[in-house]
């Protein structure tokens, strides 16, 4: 069983919820990354996903873009991001996914990317603007290289997408809980309980929520409504804020209050 | 064959590449399209609106004196400049409009680069009754100033949009975030035949009027078809509407003008088809200005409604085919086609359009007098008066 899906099942099993956090990689720089990493799994994430930073990042909310812009002007590139991830894996086992565009997937050769990928270490990977439909071609090189392609579904979705996502994706399903881009926001949809509901009955897969979940509180609503919970804006804004030291406690803080909101047991 | 595919393909190219929060909204978007693109009324409609709206059908017009003067081929303009609005855009939002409307839409948005596709728009919302707004990088709106307040004198928002290079490519990411989060009460209407299927089909059959147009115009005239068709490509929406109606008349020729900007050597031009590779980018494989990461370079165009880094997916299959051929025209050769159509024959074409007449003036005195090009003047060059004024180191 690879990392990722070993981790998911240990979770079902103890009957916890899976905390995915997102940092864009890169930003401020590939160093910080690698550190970030261990602190995420280290704080108390169960799964990273790095973002592959793109020059039109049309998914994305203001946070993501300009995080996106700070990686690029740090000139991170796919095999830069690789690289990090071979050096992590030396010491962490946390699974890590890559997110992001296909344009610079497409640039790199599907077929190189499928295998660099899984060898540097990389478990699963979600390219947002490839939905099913488009997904062909690069499902053929990655299906020998093992890696976990993961696919999106939102409120949007009727019964046909959800089967085909159910299936072709692999490791779990990504849930978009709102209807718009990546970003915070104040309140979750009043229909959320209901769609994921639905969705949660007719995937074999685990189904992680995410898009706009920032605090605690939201992330213990969601996270009773999912098999996970996936923070990506509210993180990401802390490298907005912060740099050095004090990003490293902000982001220790975070991830562990998320972490603790959405453990079952006694609070 | 007929293109594209189910799936929005023109062979490798095309496609539907978008999250998954816009995929139900273009499937519906696909399926409404198929129903009233062969719905009587609907046809009618859009038709009447040309007419009596538009005003088409617009002239194809003999430019005897420029003809004489290049001393080869004959050369006639095909008029879009005389349409409503100034240019050929107002063909496709009329339709996308109608379509709108019968989808039962109160909103319509858009991007522009130049203003054009969002004057457009503009118009049809305040003539449909639709709200409407558009979504301009900062850095056009101050070189389209004008545009902005026409758009804001028909009732449209304008959104000036900041991120990445403010420009066309992205507004047109801005646009759709915005699709994804009002999806349900709003149409998204892309004024070039790029984005996801089905609006590379949709915009080129909307536009395809032209090309039926040249037809008619050009048999009655000569009593046969033309040789050449020349268009400048941005997007590719005038050209796509030109050469559409010809693809299997073998014997047209049909070159598209790209934007060399400051020459392709310089790296500062928008000739996508010319100097770039396939790619991913808003919704479609195509032609992409991008580097080694894939990751999209900014364009330059002296003219803003060329000035994108990719191409419609349909041009990328008729460059793969060797239907049509792409040909670059740079910044000083493009303000040479402005200055001499304006001096021989009266008529000031927009600086997209003068890419065209530039490549024809190459052209004609390479070709025998019994030859005909009909070069598409897409739109009029009043908009363009003070970056050509700029250009000529004129000050107001």
């Amino acid at each position: 069983m690879d990392r990722l899906t070993q981790r998911l099942a240990t979770l079902g099993e103890h009957n916890d919820k899976a905390l995915v956090t997102f940092v864009t990689a890169g930003d401020p720089d590939l160093g910080t990354t690698e550190a970030v990493i261990h602190l995420l799994a280290d704080a108390g994430a169960d799964i990273i996903e790095l973002g592959v930073p793109f020059s039109d990042p049309m998914a994305d909310g203001p946070t993501i873009q300009l995080s996106s812009e700070r990686a690029l002007a740090a000139g991170t590139t796919l095999e830069g991001i690789l690289a990090t991830v071979t050096k992590v894996r030396t010491s962490q086992d946390i699974p890590i996914i890559l997110m992001g565009y296909l344009n610079p997937i497409h640039a790199y050769g599907y077929e190189r990317f499928c295998r660099d990928a899984a060898q540097a270490g990389v478990d699963g990977v979600l390219l947002v603007d490839m939905p099913p439909e488009e997904s062909g071609e690069f499902l053929r090189h990655a299906a020998p290289s093992g890696l976990n392609v993961i696919f999106l579904l939102t409120p949007t979705s009727d019964k046909s997408r959800i089967a085909t996502v159910d299936k072709l994706g692999r490791g779990f399903v990504y849930y978009v809980t709102v209807t718009g881009v990546t970003g915070m926001r104040q309140q979750t949809s009043a229909t959320l309980a209901t769609e994921l509901a639905k969705v949660r009955k007719k995937i074999r897969l685990p189904v992680m929520a995410g898009f706009g979940i920032s605090t605690p509180e939201q992330a213990a609503q969601v996270a009773a409504m999912a098999d996970g919970i996936v923070v990506g804006s509210a993180i990401v804004k802390l490298f907005e804020q912060h740099s050095g030291a004090k990003l490293k406690s902000e982001l220790r803080r975070l991830v562990g209050e998320l972490k603790k909101a959405i453990s079952p047991g006694p609070a | 064959m007929k293109l594209p595919d189910k799936y929005g393909h023109f062979g490798a190219f095309g496609g539907r590449y978008v999250p998954e929060t816009l995929m139900p909204a273009l499937l519906e978007l696909e399926k409404a399209y198929e129903h009233y693109r062969h719905d009587k009324e609907f046809k009618e409609e859009f038709q009447y609106y040309l007419r009596q709206y538009v005003g088409r059908p617009n002239p194809l017009y003999y430019a005897e004196k420029l003809t004489r003067k290049l001393g080869g081929a004959k050369i006639y303009l095909k008029r879009e400049d005389l349409n409503h609005t100034g240019a050929h855009k107002v063909n496709n939002t009329i339709g996308q409009g109608l379509l709108a409307k019968r989808m039962g839409k109160k909103r319509v948005i858009a991007e522009t680069g130049a203003g054009q596709h969002g004057v457009a728009t503009a118009t049809i919302a305040a003539l449909f009754g639709m709200e409407c707004e558009v979504f301009m990088g900062e850095e056009d709106t101050r070189r389209q100033a004008l545009n902005v307040f026409r758009m804001r004198l028909l009732g449209a928002t304008v959104t000036p949009v900041t991120a990445g290079t403010a420009t066309l490519k992205d507004a047109m990411n801005e646009a759709m975030r915005n699709w994804v989060t009002t999806i349900a009460d709003t149409f998204y209407v892309i004024g070039t035949v790029a984005g996801p299927h089905p609006y590379p089909q949709m915009v080129r059959d909307f536009q395809s009027v032209i090309g039926l147009e040249v037809k008619k115009q050009h048999q009655k005239i000569e009593g046969r078809l033309p040789d050449y068709l020349v268009a400048c490509v941005g997007g590719g929406s005038n050209a796509m509407g030109l050469f559409h109606p010809f693809l299997k008349n073998h014997k047209v020729k049909m070159v598209g003008v790209e934007a060399a900007g400051f020459g392709i050597e310089s790296g500062k031009h928008a000739a996508s088809l010319s100097a770039g590779s396939p790619g991913i980018l808003h919704g479609n494989k195509t032609y992409l200005l991008q580097d080694g990461h894939g990751q999209i370079t900014p364009a330059h165009s002296i003219s803003a409604g060329l000035d994108y880094p990719g191409v419609g997916p349909e041009h990328s299959w008729l460059k793969e085919t060797l239907r049509a051929e792409y040909v670059s025209i740079t910044d000083d050769e493009a303000l040479e086609g402005f200055n001499v159509l304006t001096r021989e024959e009266g008529i000031m074409p927009a600086l997209e359009s003068s890419h065209a007449i530039a490549h024809v003036l190459k052209l004609a005195p390479t070709l025998s007098k019994d030859k005909s090009i009909v070069v598409c003047l897409s739109g009029r060059g009043d908009k363009d008066i003070h970056t050509v004024a700029d250009a000529m180191g004129v000050k107001f």
